[in-house]
């Protein structure tokens, strides 16, 4: 990976110094330099990764998959060996896709309003969206556990999925507003012109300006849904998420199937990264 | 034609608020409410037993010294690791954003997203990932003892600096994105203006440059603060019992000790020290650039 970084740098070396403005008097090593730091910056945010694709591949003798005792293939073979793991990462892809699909509403809606419409308190509501990025995870998850536990409701599946809208809904909100700034809109007042209804209006052109901005959003919060580990920590009662699983196995054994399956959703989201690029190279090009 | 007008107009005027509605009603069940109930415990009395907490309101901001003197050096720590990891996220993050935004012509985006990926894995691997690595049998660890650079104790794991690398590292990704989108909307014109000027690279950096990355830097700064002073993974799974923070200790009142009082208070100690900062941010800077 890093190699094809490096690769990657060096004819973007060669444009720059090509481009006038870079002719006058920049020394070069200072720009050299510079270089080989972020280049090690980006190394240094793969070394656990190149660890965990490691260790998918060893063969363990004890419970714990902490030290290389030797190549095999056997976990790859058998990635869902370990039916609670797989339960577990069902379950967090099950609340990641409902509590994600609940807050594009709620925020979405929210982001439109703050950026088309006036009104009376938008700062406010600006300023109260903020409070929940703001306050620490611990917080959230404990204040949340204490509201269930005056309420007298069972921690589980519900109050997984209602805490994590709590988080992703402002999210949303401020991803979706900040695409949304900059826009052209009077492309709206065009389309009215031309005499389409505004109901046509809102699908023929609001909305696709809007929708790549939300699809952002719901990834970002479909992706912090899935990784959450303190707040589902305090409200999951007996279920099980993958972070979950994950953090129970450090105390009683870790199979490496979790690796393995940590290296599988590496190697899609890589995958989809790739599509994304080609698809968007592709669009620019037309 | 007038009629629509108007009549589109006077809809505009409960629109927004009956978008806003769903979301903001939400929040206060799910947000503001369980702040208040917290707020409430943290001023209650503690009865009944481990298995059946009970709990009794009365303005006792006695838990509120209680915690203080109590778990000092896990509020210090904490906020001692949060700040040391936050300078170095910004030491490691703003030569990468810098070269992203300026150096990596049409690999950008490729760059951009490999910087993204590790981030995939869920935290908890990655951290699981960093104590393999730092291992006392690590290779790591006989690398820094071959060159003689091994701390004393000889260990790697369970030390202060072993906590700090795993803040540092897992928010890292928070200090990067924004300070690579600030130094983005940079237009370079000013900085060729400056070179017409006959300013140095330094001068031009310390002069245009640094001043319009500001924003990057303080949402930066906050975005890897606030989860970085909270945490208590990194600390339980890197760290000894000499390098708790508060969440480790909120994290244990609450769901082993079930000491509620004890734990609300320190919660709304953390939150508020946090939020200060925070609005005093937003007041002088906005909110716009904080996502």
């Amino acid at each position: 990976m890093t190699t094809q970084t490096g690769a990657a740098l060096s004819p973007a070396a060669k444009d720059a110094d090509k481009a006038p403005k870079t002719v006058k008097g920049s020394p070069k090593w200072g720009d050299l330099v510079l270089r080989i730091v972020a280049g090690l910056v980006l190394l240094y945010l793969f070394l656990p990764i190149f660890v965990i694709i490691l260790f998918s591949f060893n063969d363990p003798k004890g419970k714990f998959n902490y030290s290389w005792q030797g190549f095999t293939l056997k976990n790859w073979l058998d990635p869902f060996k370990y039916p609670p793991l797989t339960d577990a990462l069902l379950l967090s892809i099950n609340v990641a896709a409902v509590s994600t699909a609940i807050a594009l509403v709620l925020g979405s809606l929210v982001a439109v309003a703050l950026v088309r419409q006036r009104f009376r308190g938008s700062q406010t509501v600006d300023t109260f969206l903020v409070l929940p990025l703001t306050a620490p995870e611990v917080v959230m998850g404990a204040s949340l556990l204490v509201l269930f536990l005056d309420l007298g409701w069972a921690t589980g599946y519900v109050t997984i999925l209602l805490a994590h809208i709590a988080f992703e809904v402002s999210f949303i909100a401020m991803t979706v507003r900040a695409r949304m700034r900059g826009f052209d809109w009077t492309l709206e007042d065009a389309s009215m012109d031309l005499g389409a209804n505004p109901t046509r209006t809102f699908f023929k052109v609001t909305l696709p300006l809007i929708v790549p901005g939300i699809i952002a959003a719901g990834m970002l919060s479909f992706a912090l849904s899935l990784d959450d580990f303190i707040i589902t920590y305090f409200v999951s009662g007996s279920s099980v998420t993958y972070p979950l699983y994950v953090n129970a196995s450090v105390k009683a054994s870790v199979p490496p199937q979790i690796n393995v399956l940590a290296t599988a959703i590496l190697l899609i989201s890589l995958l989809l990264l790739g599509v994304g690029t080609l698809y968007r190279r592709k669009r620019l090009d037309v | 034609m007038a009629g629509v007008a108007a009549s589109s107009r006077q809809r505009s005027k409960i629109a927004p608020y009956l978008m806003i509605a769903p979301a903001l009603i939400y929040l206060a069940i799910f947000f503001v409410w369980p702040v208040i109930s917290l707020a409430m415990t943290s001023l209650s009395t503690a009865g009944g037993s481990v298995f059946l907490p009970t709990m009794e309101f009365g303005w006792k901001f006695s838990n509120y010294s209680e915690a203080f003197s109590k778990y000092q050096d896990q509020i210090l720590r904490s906020f001692g690791y949060a700040i040391v990891a936050t300078l170095v996220c910004l030491l490691l993050a703003y030569p990468l954003a810098y070269v992203i935004a300026f150096k990596a012509g049409r690999y950008k985006n490729l760059i951009l997203g490999l910087v993204i990926l590790p981030f995939f894995v869920t935290f908890l691997i990655r951290t699981i990932a960093w104590k393999t690595i730092l291992a006392d049998d690590g290779w790591v660890v006989s690398a820094l003892d071959s060159v003689g650079l091994l701390p004393s104790d000889g260990r790697l794991l369970s030390t202060s600096w072993a906590v700090i690398g795993g803040l540092i590292y897992n928010w890292i990704i928070f200090m990067i994105l924004p300070l690579y989108v600030s130094l983005e909307k940079i237009d370079p014109r000013l900085i060729e203006a400056t070179k017409d000027l006959y300013s140095s690279n330094t001068r031009s950096f310390t002069k245009v440059i640094m001043p319009l990355s500001m924003p990057g830097v303080f949402a930066g700064s906050l975005l890897v603060f606030i989860p970085a002073a909270g945490d208590f993974i990194n600390a339980s799974y890197l760290g000894s019992t000499q390098t708790t923070m508060i969440g480790n200790v909120i994290q244990q009142q609450f769901l082993v000790v079930k000491d509620y009082p004890a734990a609300a208070a320190l919660s709304m100690v953390l939150m508020v020290i946090i939020l200060v900062g925070v609005l005093a941010y937003t007041r002088a800077l906005g909110t716009e650039d904080l996502v």
